[in-house]
């Protein structure tokens, strides 16, 4: 059988103007010709030299840093932007998500936002008229059909947005990362759904995500890019685990570099450290034992002239992309108060009840309202085997889930 | 786009510097969406709805009449208003048309950075959506020439959809063109209301040629089409002979401006997503 994608050679390389904006204005061509050397250019390569195939009915995911080329390629794929070199043959009917609710006009109703939307993603108005009552189904806001949509919530738009896009009935379908958002039972209720579209109706799905759970629950293969290039390709849980400890091999040392990290950035963390204390002795480490007093100590940066008072969140995730947990001082209700400049600030678990693997732990931080700073892949930990229960007897990851949890067993009557 | 399934296609960095009709076809129902959107929109939050379509030409017409009669040396067949009116409906779509369509890549680029369709469908429905207001500017001027007691020459009245033909075109045209440039520069923003406004005064519409206007200074004016498009209009209601040279001429611009701008944006196009 042909390749339903066949991707050939595609580069994409963009010009960076040093002394400009993503466009141009009269003035600075005018100024330009008075000046003795031109405003340096330099050229950017996105995407170099990728190729791959893609069979029908295959679920492939994109992975890799931020620009790495992800959403590049996606564009390139999806006609919005042309490449540079290369070429792409397609042989099926594409749609592509790049964003949910595309086109959505504020002063119009929910109703007219189906119409809208449906025919800008690419679907006949015959088609959107016979799945209407199943799009209103989906999206649970039937009731407020018939009103502006600048009076639904943001979840309401998100909810209608969505459930359009559910019913597109391409032949390939490409979504970039639209999974990040809503909560998460509509998020639940979205991968059902994209499952449904690739196992049960035989879709061929192109997945660009940073949630490395949904690459290895919806797709079959994975292709890790880096700086514009294919670093990896072959089975999602393989490449996903690779993605993951290669990624790691920045973040051990515990110093947050700018990569991967997005937000105002008002206050940003610098660095993470996990430590285990023995007699009030704290002893900073990579690698821990099952069990045990430990603790995360996180130096923040505060570039605000005053005080500010901050959430932060550390979640941890197993090497497959799974969120374990969240530690959060939202949920204790700690709110911690920063001073401008440098601090330290320090979360003690009473018990890490991991199994021996390797985890990675992404950062945010907020005032509530806004993002200050959000770090992916921020750090990465081993859990060693240790003999807990000491009976000798270790757990395995493998076998026996994510956790331990201390029991007692007895006999009653 | 169901013809499109099983269709082999390939996407490569070269250009063809031919619209593919075929594919813009298979988007009608988008280009009626936008079309459809653009008209709601306008008119969905306004108190006075529709009528604000009957009132803006009624309004300007009330302003020329009383402002510039006193002023101009006007002698013609035609009363000043209706002759003011039979320029401004046309002259309206144009201004509308191209305004609309100059702005509407830049206003729309969060939905063409998102998503792949033919970009010649945005422009093209900014300019139609223009035309429903001319409808019904038409309308109102037709009752005009009842309540006036206006002779019309119903035998020529064939000019009038030749005369809105080439507002269309030239619409179409310039409006495509500003568009692309303005992706690429910004300052066309501000380029578009000064343009539409020195060319309201260049164009006869709210002044009439007479035999002592200077020959030089009517081929000046001839070059743009809107000349010809006003002069079609009018020839129902006025008895005028035609200058043929100064129409062809108009006409040629008209149709120049048609090609220029739609093959300039056909070759800038592809990068619109970067730039925008």
């Amino acid at each position: 059988m042909k390749p339903i994608l066949e991707i050939q050679n595609i580069g994409k390389r963009f010009t960076i103007g040093h002394e400009q904006g993503p466009y141009l204005s009269f003035r600075d061509k005018i100024t330009d010709l008075f000046k003795a050397s031109k405003s340096k250019k330099e050229n950017f390569w996105a995407l170099d030299d990728v190729s791959f195939d893609v069979q029908p009915g295959e679920a492939v995911g994109i992975i890799g840093r931020n620009g790495a080329g992800k959403s590049t390629l996606l564009k390139v794929l999806s006609k919005i932007t042309p490449p540079t070199r290369g070429r792409i043959i397609s042989r099926g009917r594409m749609a592509s998500l790049l964003e949910v609710g595309t086109g959505f006009h504020q002063e119009l109703t929910g109703r007219e936002n189906i119409f809208l939307n449906g025919s800008i993603l690419g679907m006949r108005k015959k088609e959107i008229v016979s799945k209407f009552d199943e799009i209103v189904d989906f999206s649970g806001v039937e009731q407020f059909l018939d009103t502006p949509l600048k009076h639904y919530s943001s979840g309401m738009q998100l909810r209608l947005a969505f459930a359009v896009a559910a019913f597109l009935e391409p032949e390939i379908l490409i979504i970039d990362e639209v999974l990040a958002v809503g909560d998460a039972e509509f998020q639940k209720k979205c991968m059902g759904k994209m499952n449904e579209v690739n196992k049960a109706e035989g879709r061929t799905i192109l997945l660009v995500s940073h949630d490395m759970a949904a690459i290895t629950n919806i797709c079959s293969r994975a292709i890790l890019l880096e700086k514009g290039n294919i670093k990896m390709q072959g089975s999602a849980s393989d490449v996903v685990q690779q993605y993951l400890l290669q990624a790691s091999k920045y973040t051990s040392s515990g110093i947050i570099s700018a990569e991967n990290a997005s937000g105002t950035k008002a206050v940003k963390f610098t660095e993470i450290k996990l430590f285990q204390s023995e007699n009030a002795e704290k002893r900073y480490v990579n690698s821990i034992a099952t069990s045990g007093n430990v603790g995360f100590e996180v130096t923040l940066e505060n570039d605000l002239p005053h005080h500010v008072k901050t959430y932060i969140a550390i979640t941890v995730f197993d090497n497959r992309g799974n969120k374990l947990f969240t530690l959060d001082n939202l949920y204790t209700n700690q709110p911690l108060t920063l001073h401008t400049g440098r601090q330290t600030v320090v979360c003690v678990l009473q018990d890490l009840p991991l199994l021996p693997s390797h985890y990675f732990v992404n950062l945010w931080c907020s005032d509530g309202y806004e993002t200050f700073h959000t770090v992916e892949n921020a750090f990465k930990f081993e859990v060693e085997k240790s003999d807990v229960f000491q009976t000798g007897k270790i757990h395995n990851i493998n076998q026996h889930g994510f956790f331990f949890v201390r029991n007692e067993w007895s006999a009653v009557n | 786009m169901e013809t499109a399934s099983k269709r082999e296609y390939v996407i490569g960095p070269d250009n063809t510097s031919f619209f593919n009709w075929k594919e813009l076809w298979d988007y009608r129902e988008l280009f009626y969406f936008f079309t459809w959107r653009d008209v709601k929109v306008k008119y969905k939050q306004t108190a006075l709805g529709l009528i604000w379509v009957f009132l803006q030409p009624v309004f300007m017409v009330l302003i020329f009449t009383f402002s510039l009669r006193m002023v101009l040396n006007y002698e013609s067949s035609l009363p000043y208003p209706v002759f003011v009116f039979s320029g401004l409906v046309l002259w309206n779509f144009f201004s509308a048309g191209v305004n609309n369509a100059g702005n509407s890549m830049v206003s729309q680029s969060n939905i063409i950075k998102k998503i792949y369709f033919p970009r010649l469908v945005i422009p093209l429905s900014a300019v139609i959506s223009a035309g429903f207001d001319m409808l019904i500017a038409l309308l109102i001027f037709i009752i005009t020439l009842f309540f006036f007691q206006v002779p019309v020459n119903l035998s020529v009245v064939y000019y009038w959809p030749a005369a809105i033909l080439i507002t269309l075109i030239a619409s179409v045209g310039a409006g495509c063109w500003l568009s692309a440039l303005m992706v690429k520069y910004r300052d066309f923003r501000y380029v578009i209301p000064f343009l539409l406004q020195a060319l309201l005064f260049l164009t006869p519409i709210i002044y009439p040629i007479t035999p002592r206007t200077s020959i030089w200074v009517t081929y000046v004016m001839a070059m743009n089409p809107m000349f010809a498009a006003i002069w079609f209009f009018r020839t129902p209601m006025m008895f005028d002979t035609t200058p043929n040279t100064l129409l062809l001429v108009s006409v040629i611009s008209g149709v120049l401006l048609f090609l220029i701008g739609t093959g300039y944006f056909k070759r800038t196009e592809r990068y619109f997503a970067d730039l925008a």
